[in-house]
C-alpha cells in the first residue's frame, strides 16, 4: 500500500486528471474547444502512480494523450486551460495545443503528435542526465501503439546498453487508434519484448495505482542506482474513444468491464476501508479541484488570444553560447496582459 | 599551431576545441569510440533513436552533435530531425531551445552509388526552425562548426564530403556567422551561386572564363538556410547575369530558391536569364563513367555562363 503521508497525495493527483478531462470532455460537447484532444480517463493510475516518485527536476516525455501527464507532474489547470483554448496565457502561448502542451519549468518535454517519438526524447534526457551527474531521472510514457514503432527498440536498445536513468511506461490500453493490439501482434506482453533487450520488462495491472506506485518505486529506484532502465507495462484502458468525444468503434460490453475496474473508485473504497480518508474529505477534495477548475475556464475565456504578429516569434532561439536554464524553478512565460500576469502571480 | 587540413580534419578540429571550451558538449554517432576520448559516445545502428536522443539530451542540458555517418542515412532521422527538433521551441511557446547539430556529410563519388552519394540539403532548407550549413572548404567547416555547436538552434551541418581543399588551418580560425555567404572570386560580368561540392568546379570555371574575357564573381552561400539573400542579390545587381552549380537536384532545391529570390528582388537587375547547373534526374550511379556523366562538370557551368539562353 502507499504510505499515508503520500497516498492522499496520489488519490488527488487521479482526481484532478479524471476532472479536468471530464471538464475538457463538457467543453468539447458545447464547442467551445477545437482541435483533438485525446483524453486520459481510465488510465490515471498511471500517471498518478508513477509521477508521485518523481522530483520536479526529473524528466517526463509524453504522447499525444498527455494532459494527465502534465497534470501528475505538477501542471496547472489554468495554464493548460488556457492552451486548450488556445489563448496567450497557455503553456504554448496557443501555439501548441493539446498535443504539444508542455512545462520546461517542470522537465516535462511536452506532449507528443508523433507516435513514439517522446521515447527517444526520454532516453536523451536520461542519457544527459548520466553525463552530467545530476542524479536526474526520466520517464517515457507512451502506448501499445508506439511499441511498433522502430524507435521504441532502438531506444531500450540505447537505454540498456549505456545502463542510462530511464523508465520506460508502456499505457496499454489495448488499442493504437482503433487497431486492437492482438490484430497487429503475434504475442500478449509488450513487456516480453525488453527481456530480448537485456532490461526488466514487468507488467502491471494499471487500473490499481498501489500496484503502478510500488513497480515505479522499484523501476526508479534501479535508474537512480545506475543499473539502468526498466520497461513497465501497464494494463489499463481508456474510457474515451482515441480522440475524446469523437468515435468509439469498441464492444460497449468491454467498456463497461473495464469501467467496473475504475482505478479511482477502486483507490477511494481501500483509502475508506484503510481508514485515511472519509467519503466527506475526499468529496471536499474533489469540490477544491472543481473550484480550481472553474477559475481556470474562466481564466482561459477572459485571456486574450494570441496576437497575429506571434506567429511569427519563437521559431528560433536568438541566442548563442552557454543558454539559459531550462532547470526547474523557471517559467519561461512571457505575458503582455497585466490582469493575466497579476492573476499567474498569485 | 598552423596545421594544413582537409575537411573532415577542420571538422575534427572544431569539435575538439569546443569540447574544451565547453563541458556539456559531446558527440554521438557509430564507430566515433575514442574519437574525442570520453566525449563520444559509441551509437548502435539506429538512426531514428539516437538523433531521437541528442535532441532529448540537447533538452536536458547537453548540446550534442549527431553524426550521421552518410547524409543518405539521415531518411531514419527525420521525425526527430523535421517533427521534433526543429518545432519543440515554437510548440512550447519558446520556452525551449534545442542547441543540436546534426552532421550530415552529403556528396557523390564513383563506387558508392545511389544511396551513399546524395545531396539532400534541400530537403531541409524550406523548414522553419531549423539552420542548414553547407561547408565547402577546411576553414569554413571549422568556422562553421564552431558557430553552429554555439548556436542554440538545431543546425544540419552539410559538409562537402569529398571536397579536396586543404587549407592551413589556425587557433585563430574563430566562428563564422551562419547566415553568411562569401565572395570567393569578385568579378563584374557574371555570378555563378553556389555551394558544397560545386565550389571548386565553380572556380576552375571561372578561372576558364576569365581566360575568354569574361569576368566571374563566385558567391559561396556557405550557409542555405537562412539564405544570405543582399548577397546574391548584390552580386546580381553588379554583373547583370546569373549561374547556379549546385550537386543537388534541380526541382525545388537551393537553385531553385535562388532563382525565385531573384526574379522576386532583383529582376530588374538580370540582362539575361538564369541559368542551373545541375545533375542528371537519376540516381547516382556506381560505374566512374556514369557518375561523371551525371554530375555538373567544369565545362557545363563555363557553358552556361556563356550561353544563358541556350
Amino acid at each position: 500500500m502507499i504510505p499515508r503521508h503520500h497516498a492522499l497525495a496520489v488519490y488527488r493527483t487521479m482526481l484532478k486528471i479524471r476532472l479536468f478531462e471530464e471538464r475538457v470532455a463538457q467543453l468539447f460537447r458545447d464547442h467551445k474547444l477545437y482541435g483533438p484532444a485525446h483524453l486520459y480517463v481510465g488510465q490515471e493510475a498511471v500517471a498518478a502512480g508513477v509521477c508521485a516518485h518523481l522530483a520536479p527536476t526529473d524528466y517526463v516525455a509524453s504522447t499525444h494523450r498527455g494532459h494527465g501527464h502534465l497534470i501528475a507532474k505538477g501542471g496547472r489547470y489554468d495554464r493548460m486551460m488556457a492552451e486548450l483554448f488556445a489563448r496567450a496565457t497557455g503553456y504554448c502561448k496557443g501555439k501548441g495545443g493539446s498535443m504539444h502542451i508542455a512545462d520546461m519549468s517542470l522537465n516535462m518535454l511536452g506532449a507528443n503528435g508523433i507516435v513514439s517519438a517522446g521515447i527517444p526524447l526520454a532516453t536523451g534526457a536520461a542519457f544527459a542526465a548520466k553525463v552530467l551527474k545530476n542524479g536526474r531521472v526520466s520517464v517515457a510514457f507512451f502506448g501499445d501503439g508506439a511499441a511498433n514503432e522502430g524507435v521504441f527498440m532502438e531506444s531500450m536498445n540505447i537505454a540498456a546498453t549505456n545502463r542510462l536513468p530511464v523508465v520506460f511506461v508502456c499505457e496499454n490500453n489495448t488499442y493504437s487508434v482503433g487497431i486492437k493490439w492482438r490484430t497487429v501482434a503475434n504475442h500478449d506482453d509488450i513487456a516480453a519484448r525488453a527481456h530480448g533487450l537485456g532490461l526488466p520488462g514487468v507488467i502491471v495491472d494499471g487500473q490499481d495505482v498501489t500496484a503502478v506506485y510500488r513497480e515505479a518505486a522499484t523501476a526508479l529506484e534501479r535508474a537512480r542506482s545506475g543499473a539502468g532502465p526498466t520497461l513497465l507495462e501497464c494494463k489499463t484502458y481508456r474510457y474515451f474513444g482515441h480522440c475524446g468525444i469523437w468515435g468509439d468503434p469498441r464492444d460497449p460490453a468491454e467498456v463497461a468491464a473495464w469501467k467496473a475496474r475504475d482505478p479511482i473508485a477502486l483507490f477511494a473504497a481501500r483509502l475508506r476501508s484503510e481508514g485515511m480518508a472519509s467519503e466527506a474529505e475526499l468529496e471536499s477534495m474533489a469540490e477544491e479541484l472543481r473550484r480550481e477548475l472553474d477559475a481556470a475556464v474562466a481564466f482561459a475565456m477572459a485571456s486574450p488570444a494570441p496576437r497575429p504578429e506571434e506567429v511569427t516569434s519563437d521559431v528560433y532561439s536568438e541566442s548563442t553560447g552557454p543558454r539559459a536554464s531550462t532547470t526547474a524553478g523557471t517559467t519561461g512565460i512571457t505575458v503582455g496582459n497585466d490582469v493575466v500576469s497579476k492573476y499567474l502571480e498569485e | 599551431m598552423p596545421r594544413e587540413m582537409n575537411i573532415r580534419e577542420a571538422v575534427m578540429d572544431a569539435v575538439k576545441e569546443e569540447m574544451e571550451r565547453d563541458p556539456t558538449v559531446v558527440y554521438l554517432g557509430e564507430c566515433v569510440e575514442g574519437l574525442f576520448g570520453d566525449r563520444s559516445y559509441e551509437m548502435p545502428i539506429a538512426e531514428a533513436g539516437f538523433t531521437g536522443v541528442g535532441v532529448g539530451a540537447a533538452l536536458a542540458g547537453l548540446r550534442p552533435i549527431v553524426e550521421i555517418m552518410f547524409g543518405d542515412f539521415v531518411t531514419f532521422a527525420m521525425d526527430p530531425i523535421v517533427n521534433q527538433a526543429a518545432k519543440i521551441r515554437y510548440m512550447f511557446g519558446g520556452a525551449a531551445s534545442v542547441p543540436l547539430v546534426i552532421r550530415c556529410p552529403f556528396g557523390a563519388c564513383p563506387g558508392m552509388a545511389a544511396q551513399h552519394c546524395q545531396s539532400l540539403e534541400s530537403w531541409f532548407a524550406g523548414i522553419p526552425g531549423l539552420k542548414v550549413v553547407t561547408p565547402a572548404t577546411p576553414r569554413d567547416a571549422k568556422g562553421l562548426m564552431l558557430a553552429a555547436i554555439r548556436d542554440d538552434n538545431p543546425v544540419l551541418f552539410c559538409e562537402a564530403r569529398h571536397s579536396g581543399i586543404r587549407e592551413t588551418i589556425t587557433d585563430a580560425d574563430g566562428p563564422i556567422p551562419i547566415g553568411k555567404a562569401a565572395i570567393r572570386r569578385v568579378g563584374k560580368d557574371a555570378t555563378i551561386v553556389t555551394y558544397g561540392s560545386m565550389l571548386e568546379k565553380s572556380l576552375q570555371a571561372a578561372e576558364q572564363l576569365a581566360a575568354k574575357g569574361i569576368d566571374t564573381e563566385v558567391v559561396d552561400l556557405r550557409t542555405i538556410l537562412p539564405l544570405d539573400e543582399e548577397a546574391v542579390l548584390a552580386s546580381v545587381a553588379k554583373t547583370g547575369r546569373l549561374v547556379t552549380a549546385a550537386e543537388a537536384y534541380a526541382p525545388c532545391s537551393v537553385a531553385s530558391e535562388i532563382a525565385a529570390l531573384v526574379m522576386e528582388k532583383g529582376f530588374r537587375s538580370l540582362k539575361a536569364p538564369l541559368r542551373r547547373v545541375h545533375p542528371k534526374f537519376a540516381p547516382v550511379p556506381f560505374a566512374s563513367e556514369l557518375v561523371h556523366s551525371l554530375l555538373p562538370q567544369v565545362e557545363d557551368i563555363v557553358a552556361a555562363v556563356e550561353r544563358p539562353a541556350d
